[in-house]
């Protein structure tokens, strides 16, 4: 178990050092720079503004310069772009937001989708499961940015229900928390269901359905342990298309969040901001999955964790 | 959905597999051949007829596929040409899908657009596939250290924030006078004496990036692979072949990896879907397919800004790319069904 999570720990190190090395070079080595704007801007400008930002240093000595940063002081540098602020700043402010949307979506597509997955096993081929399962086609099947306007219009512009924009009381909320949980309610509906079918027909089903219990109690309290595994694993993959489709979300509902920061900087050549996003990106997914191997190891005893 | 570590051999009956291996191993290649009258393929064949879904939407598959290479030749009307006069009008006898805001007609465009969203599916799907095919039948034959070692980068890559990678690479690499783009002009400077980059670049390039997400996205195309070799390796078949002295890369390729192909069809099926999807979310995002061109995501994204005016923008488009979504996945699903006995419904 120890011996488990501190390699782990190892591994997510040396990733994130070959992620931090790549990203560096990459977006150094790319044309263009932070300062080339659409306006003429004079030669020397550009290049005391280079200057006052070390950017016309050598890249080893930048790269020295910045690891040194990072890891003695955790200090991810300036933003080119908004001058005056750091990218810890930026982080620390539009973090919280894209945790927030990203955790309640989370929540929010299990809440459908374990649900309609248990319905779909237990009914197998009655029409509720066809139903629940078409349902989880079409969810699959419609794209973010297609369901997000579309609800925008019906429940934004048309009935006037909901605020269309920005992040701030708990109506701002529902319809990106609905948008980015969709889909991926749809997939765990179907993995719910694959999951449960599997269990059902399994021997211990059968022994805990023979000693008389009720159907209600052998499947939530034997079928479902086993038959969420499928779920379970789906978590890590999961999380990280709630975030990518956060990118999304943001952009079309104008919430301050990492997502368009993200795309922003890219476009903009800010590498700080964009060095510092896929690092909060990249140690958010990969200690999630460590968690999500843990979690299985403990809901699943057949799972060894020596192995990984 | 589909667990690859659990053994599911989908073959016929060995008795048909074993006599074809000894008489001939060459024959092993060619399905048909094993097992006569009731083999996996004859038995999936009548599931699947038996499913109307799945059929339905394979049949619309080939209606939409051949729509797009047959309508933007045959219309009279041309993908890039704007008539700004005209500007945008609803659908009409001339043009059944309208015109966009520069008054090209919608339905060329959708059509067109359809070619580019198959084309990097395909694309970056068959890179996916031969890579994930070979890594997890290497792995999953060899076994023990290599099988380790192989799958543990595998592990590795999964926690990998690749999209993120692609958005810094598209960004960066493949705008308009990115490094793609000189690095094209300068290897064909000393050939041609026009060097600027040829009509064809832009798709070029797009096709170039999907190449690219479909050489990372192969990952659980080897766990499945690997899963179903470890599966089949120790059968009777496979011990037959190597009686008779043939090599390990033929077992792999010839053996086991043909009677492996239920689970990888089924997974085909599907990844070609999840990559259309992607590329529609990149366009969406400006980091994918660039006007002139048209793809689907492009096309949507545009509809979904001005849908309260203008709403055929966005429905035209938004429905072929959920229906072929919708269709993929629905024939996956059947193929599954009619493929993996084990998953099968009835």
């Amino acid at each position: 178990m120890t011996v488990f999570i501190v390699k782990r720990l190892l591994g997510i190190a040396v990733t994130l050092m070959l992620i931090i090395t790549v990203v560096f070079f990459l977006v150094r080595v790319a044309p263009g720079g932070p300062f080339d704007q659409d306006r003429q801007v004079p030669a020397e400008v550009i290049a005391a503004l280079d200057a006052k930002y070390h950017l016309d240093d050598s890249l080893p000595q930048q790269y020295l310069d910045f690891m040194g940063d990072l890891v003695l002081r955790g200090d991810l540098g300036p933003c080119f772009k908004y001058p005056g602020r750091t990218v810890n700043e930026l982080i620390a402010q539009s973090l919280p937001v894209s945790m927030q949307l990203g955790v309640l979506a989370m929540l929010l597509a299990l809440a459908i989708g374990i649900p309609l997955g248990i319905i779909g096993a237990t009914r197998q081929n009655s029409w509720v499961d066809t139903l629940a399962m078409s349902v989880s086609m079409v969810g699959l099947s419609i794209p973010r940015f297609v369901l997000a306007p579309l609800l925008v219009l019906v429940f934004g512009i048309g009935l006037y229900w909901l605020p269309v924009a920005r992040w701030e009381t708990w109506r701002h909320m529902v319809l990106p928390i609905f948008c980015a949980a969709l889909p991926t309610a749809a997939y765990v509906a179907r993995l719910t269901r694959g999951g449960m079918l599997e269990v059902i027909h399994s021997d211990f089903i059968r022994t805990a359905r023979a000693k008389g219990l009720s159907e209600s109690r052998v499947i939530l309290r034997h079928a479902l342990r086993g038959g969420l595994l499928p779920v379970v694993s789906f978590l890590g993959p999961g999380f990280s298309g709630l975030l990518v489709g956060s990118l999304v979300i943001e952009r079309i509902f104008n919430i301050p969040g990492m997502g368009r920061y993200f795309v922003e900087a890219a476009q903009n050549r800010d590498y700080n901001i964009v060095m510092g996003i896929t690092l909060v990106y990249g140690t958010l997914l990969m200690v999630l999955n460590a968690v999500v191997d843990l979690a299985y190891a403990w809901l699943d005893p057949r799972v060894k964790l020596e192995e990984p | 959905m589909t667990s690859p570590a659990e053994p599911t051999p989908h073959r016929p009956q060995s008795r048909g597999s074993e006599r074809a291996a000894l008489v001939d191993a060459e024959a092993i290649g060619d399905l048909e051949q094993i097992g006569g009258g009731h083999s996996l393929w004859s038995d999936a064949f009548r599931r699947l007829k038996k499913n109307r879904a799945a059929l339905v939407s394979a049949a619309i598959l080939g209606a939409m596929l051949l729509g797009c290479i047959v309508v933007p030749e045959l219309s009279q009307w041309d993908y890039a040409k704007a008539d700004l006069e005209l500007g945008p009008t609803p659908p009409s006898a001339g043009h059944w899908m309208g015109t966009d805001y520069l008054g090209r007609d919608l339905m060329v465009r959708v059509f067109f657009g359809g070619r580019i969203s198959f084309a990097v599916g395909m694309i970056a799907t068959l890179v996916s596939f031969v890579i994930g095919v070979t890594w997890g039948g290497i792995a999953g034959y060899f076994g023990k250290r290599i099988d380790g070692l192989m799958m543990r980068l595998v592990d590795v890559m999964y926690t990998f924030p690749f999209l993120i990678m692609v958005i810094l690479l598209q960004v960066f690499f493949a705008n308009k006078d990115g490094a793609l783009h000189e690095l094209f002009k300068s290897s064909i400077r000393p050939f041609v004496q026009d060097a600027s980059a040829p009509s064809w670049f832009p798709i070029f390039q797009i096709c170039f990036i999907f190449a690219a997400l479909g050489s990372i996205s192969w990952l659980t195309m080897a766990r499945i692979v690997r899963g179903q070799v470890i599966a089949l390796r120790e059968q009777p078949f496979v011990e037959a072949a190597r009686s008779i002295g043939v090599g390990h890369w033929a077992i792999v390729f010839r053996h086991l990896l043909p009677n492996s192909l239920g689970p990888i069809i089924v997974y085909t099926t599907l990844t070609i879907p999840a990559i259309m999807l992607t590329e529609a979310f990149l366009s969406f995002l400006g980091l994918g397919t660039q006007e002139p061109l048209a793809s689907w995501g492009l096309l949507t994204a545009g509809g979904a800004e001005t849908m309260a005016i203008y709403p055929w923008l966005l429905i035209f488009p938004a429905l072929m790319l959920a229906i072929t979504l919708f269709c993929f996945n629905f024939l996956g699903d059947g193929l599954r069904d009619a493929l993996d006995p084990r998953m099968r419904k009835d």
